[in-house]
């Protein structure tokens, strides 16, 4: 599988997404600057988790702006599996790729942890290798995690079996303790957990791999 | 502005005393007009010069054959082998913290994070270690919560995990409190950047923000008593931006890659006053620079004010000639300011031109090593009588009121504010005894952790001084780690006064005592002096961040119990050691006696038999005893482990010195039956104390069938629940 990181000013999961990446697919990433307004034909492209442009305006808005999102965008209506890991699920839903909003924590505070979640749809590309309704570790980090959207969106997102991934507990305030959304096409996942930190026993667990070998597993 | 006249009043404004003033008329030939005097000011300040505390300082033990880089420099390099070298240093940031929180702990962890990439490392890892009043005082909340959020707004930005630390509570630092932050980084070995400017004629280059009107005199404030009215300098905070600085690590690294870099140094404390003087003096050339070129944030800005404004996320640079061109290239793809504002001289001296017209000219040679020295009369601590220390009536109470309260419980309210997790080589997350990192990419591994009990320090500083080394010595042991080396961040009240000088003298000589006997020397520090809010200084507070190398990142222990039925062992003598102990303080509401003696003899044979342990695979269960005793780390061991643990003391000492004694060099192991046995029978051999103390398991902490008898589910809660309940409504 050959896959794309989108790199912003300031992403700072940008090596980490590689990483992960790297040691699944076996094959590195091409790691793509904002500035570019074309690059290779990839089977994958993620948008990594950080900060970028410092979450100034709003998270997410800027980058959602840059050149390397027009083609994004449009590899994104082409079909390709697009996936957005915290600041990238962010920036997703500025594109409007993916419907609603990321509001600040309802505590207000950062929040770094480990979080029990259920992968609420595993008959999407990306969750295809979790079983219905398994329970993951999945961590969190993030100050703007708070998943929005009006009810008929909700409805509509949990109709369509849209919520890929749910908390099992309250960790930030979201509706509906939606972790993870795909488009109604399933080509695009945003979450705001990271599972490319959860894929080796060392770093706590290996929950996070199912996510990329669905993919794999799917393009194959 | 340089017209103004110097009047003594605005000497002292200075922060300069009347000698030093002399002393500069004489070192210039003439009286210094008003830009000279705030660069004098700031380069002669307490902060800057090290003027109390360098006489004292050389003593400390600063080499080993693993040290490539010791004090001096703006951070401290040590091998780690392959190749590899590791650079760390760690920075107070008390008195901008203590006036705003959020801003002073945010740029404290930005200047600290700039002194480690500025030496081409990577930034790996941070960690802080936390000083703040009695929970009671009404401010404690509200700089808690800031100094939390600030710390975690600048690093969780940055993308460098914050990894662990430590937070105390004492009335002492009710009106100054301790915000000293570290950085530990990661280069290779071969491509280390040094300050030493060299080339007559290379372009000396700024690069990252602009410069405003910020942080002016941040130096001169770090280097004075409080006073009530010291909330009045707010405007003299910095205001960082990690978004900056995250920009500034990645075009620096990739300047750092190619061949362009001469010297360079980041702006800190006065700004780009002392980064150019400290570049000149290494380097024993002079520069002069044109401010006009300076890139400013706000309009009409002054030679004075550029010179002394501590406006964050800047670095100076002296390029090769021809480079600049493909450095100003890369800094422009990350969105930076760059800018040729000056060149290398043959002078010897700092010379800045602004309009036209020269408006500072001064020796670098005396502005750093005509800087007074003071070798400050003090009076050595004395020495306290021992202290009978008696039991008290309930010790389930107690215990439950240590381990649920402020000083014991959990610090994960802290520590979830913080991404520890980013750059996915955490491997030891906060809440052990030393954080451990991967070294990316290698089957080998970091261990950190900052340490001090200023009780001990206040106590007997000489012991106190010992204490911290050692501690940090043994937190990095347990968790399997070979310690190689310490920064340090010297928090001490006004060195003017003898006694405090007296703390000062003698906690640094207990900690060269230690270096030394543990081989485990200095390689860099800062020294924080005039820590005294209207006359009351804080306790003596030397903190000590130590990194250690663990070679097998599998080979590693921590300190949750992992099986019900393990055998738990105690390594190392329980002495009668209460004095000055949490629980005489926490408890009776006490503070005398002696604190427990380290020896460091039996610190380092203690030690490395357990590191070995841990090393050779026999143990993955380690914590080490510190605070609270025994019975505290038991406790932290059940909790961590989610199930209780049944123990025998039957040491011949009365129940609640077993319990709560502070003696030094211990540590708690667990492991099946079999290999504890292996473990007891080797330690005997090696001559080494073990107790095997009881089983792990059971729904309860059981001491001596049910003298103590606590629920795990009590003592969890209240463990977990105390800062959480603490910092609700925190403003």
């Amino acid at each position: 599988m050959k896959s794309a990181v989108i790199v912003f000013p300031g992403s700072n999961c940008d090596r980490d997404m590689a990483v992960a990446l790297t040691k699944i697919t076996g094959n590195k990433p091409l790691m793509v600057w904002h500035q570019e307004t074309d690059f290779d034909t990839v089977d994958f492209i993620a948008l990594p988790g950080g900060f970028s442009y410092g979450d100034y305006l709003r998270c997410g808005a800027m980058s959602a702006k840059s050149n390397i999102m027009k083609e994004v965008i449009r590899r994104a209506e082409d079909g390709v599996p697009i996936f957005g890991v915290c600041n990238g699920f962010q920036v997703l839903t500025e594109t409007g790729l993916l419907p609603g909003a990321l509001m600040r924590n309802a505590n207000l505070s950062f929040v770094c942890k480990d979080v029990k979640m259920t992968v609420a749809n595993n008959d999407t590309m990306f969750t295809a290798d979790y079983a219905e309704d398994e329970e993951i570790l999945i961590p969190v980090a993030h100050h703007d995690g708070n998943y929005f959207a009006d009810e008929n969106t909700l409805d509509t997102l949990e109709g369509e079996g849209q919520v890929a991934f749910r908390y099992n507990e309250d960790i930030n305030g979201a509706q509906r303790a939606i972790a993870g959304i795909t488009n109604k096409r399933g080509n695009i996942l945003g979450m705001m957990p990271h599972p490319e930190r959860m894929i080796e026993p060392a770093l706590g667990g290996s929950d996070g791999r199912k996510l990329f070998t669905s993919v794999m597993n799917r393009l194959s | 502005m340089n017209d103004i006249k110097i009047t003594p009043e605005i000497v002292k404004e200075h922060g300069l005393t009347e000698a030093e003033y002399d002393r500069i008329v004489s070192a210039m030939g003439r009286e210094p007009n008003y830009t000279e005097l705030g660069i004098y000011s700031v380069m002669w300040s307490e902060h800057c010069s090290y003027k109390s505390s360098r006489f004292h300082l050389k003593k400390l033990p600063t080499e080993a054959p693993w040290v490539i880089c010791g004090p001096g420099e703006n951070a401290g390099v040590i091998d780690i082998g392959d190749g590899q070298a590791v650079i760390f240093k760690m920075e107070s940031h008390n008195h901008p913290s203590y006036i705003e929180p959020y801003q002073g702990a945010a740029t404290g962890v930005g200047g600290i994070l700039r002194d480690v990439f500025t030496m081409g490392a990577r930034p790996v890892a941070n960690m802080n270690a936390l000083r703040f009043g009695e929970p009671s005082h009404p401010k404690t909340k509200h700089l808690l919560a800031g100094v939390v959020e600030g710390i975690g707004g600048y690093g969780n930005c940055v993308g460098v995990p914050t990894v662990g630390g430590e937070t105390n509570f004492d009335p002492s630092y009710n009106g100054n409190i301790l915000v000293n932050a570290m950085t530990v980084g990661l280069a290779d070995k071969d491509k280390i950047f040094y300050s030493a400017a060299a080339g007559v004629g290379n372009p000396v280059v700024y690069v990252g923000s602009k410069t405003g009107r910020d942080g002016i005199h941040g130096a001169t404030m770090a280097s004075a008593e409080f006073t009530e009215d010291s909330e009045e300098k707010r405007p003299t905070v910095q205001v960082g931006d990690p978004f900056t600085e995250k920009l500034l690590i990645e075009a620096c690294l990739e300047l750092m890659a190619t061949d362009a870099i001469i010297a360079i140094q980041d702006m800190g404390a006065a700004g780009l006053t002392s980064s150019s003087v400290e570049m000149a003096s290494k380097g024993g050339v002079g520069f002069e620079l044109n401010l006009d070129k300076v890139p400013q944030r706000e309009a009409n800005m002054t030679p004075y004010e550029m010179c002394l404004s501590e406006s964050q996320e800047r670095m100076l640079m002296v390029l090769k000639p021809g480079r600049e061109e493909m450095a100003q290239a890369i800094f422009e793809k990350w969105e930076l300011d760059f800018a040729v504002i000056g060149e290398i001289t043959d002078t010897g001296k700092l010379t800045l031109t602004f309009g036209g017209d020269i408006v500072g000219d001064m020796p670098i040679a005396s502005l750093v090593e005509d800087a007074p020295e003071y070798e400050r009369p003090y009076t050595p601590t004395p020495t306290r009588p021992t202290a009978d220390v008696p039991a008290v009536n309930d010790l389930n109470k107690a215990v439950m009121d240590m381990v649920g309260g402020p000083h014991l419980c959990s610090r994960r309210w802290i520590w979830e504010q913080y991404d520890h997790m980013v750059m996915g080589d955490t491997i030891g997350r906060p809440g052990g005894d030393a954080a451990v990192v991967r070294v990316h990419g290698t089957d080998k591994a970091l261990a950190i952790s900052t340490d001090v009990s200023p009780r001990y320090c206040f106590a007997n500083p000489v012991e106190g001084g010992r204490q911290a080394v050692a501690e940090t010595w043994r937190n990095i042991t347990a968790v399997g780690g070979m310690p190689l080396a310490i920064t340090n961040c010297l928090n001490f009240g006004n060195p003017e006064r003898k006694d405090i000088m007296g703390q000062f003298v003698g906690c640094l000589e207990g900690m060269g005592e230690a270096c030394r006997a543990l081989d485990y020397p200095i390689v860099s520090g800062n020294v924080s002096l005039y820590n005294e809010t209207n006359g009351s200084g804080i306790l003596p507070t030397p903190a000590i961040g130590g990194v250690g190398i663990l070679k097998n990142a599998d080979a590693r222990a921590t300190i949750n119990f992992k099986a019900e039925g393990d055998t738990i062992l105690l390594i190392g003598e329980t002495k009668d050691e209460l004095g000055a102990s949490l629980y005489q303080k926490q408890l009776l509401g006490e503070d005398s006696g002696m604190p427990p003696h380290v020896d460091l003899t039996i610190e380092r044979r203690n030690g490395d038999f357990v590191r070995a342990l841990i090393e050779n695979g026999q143990v993955s269960t380690c914590h080490d005893l510190s605070d609270g005793g025994l019975i505290a780390g038991l406790a932290d061991m059940a909790i961590a482990g989610s199930m209780g643990a049944s123990v025998t003391l039957n040491d011949d000492q009365p129940l609640h010195v077993s319990l709560f004694s502070e003696t030094q060099a211990r540590y708690l192991i667990s492991a099946d039956d079999a290999t504890a046995e292996d473990i007891r029978r080797e330690a005997k051999d090696a001559g080494i104390p073990v107790t095997i103390l009881g089983k792990t398991g059971g729904k309860c902490l059981n001491v001596n069938d049910g003298t103590i008898d606590i629920a795990m589910s009590d003592l969890t809660s209240a463990h977990r629940d105390w800062m959480p309940n603490f910092m609700k409504n925190a403003s």
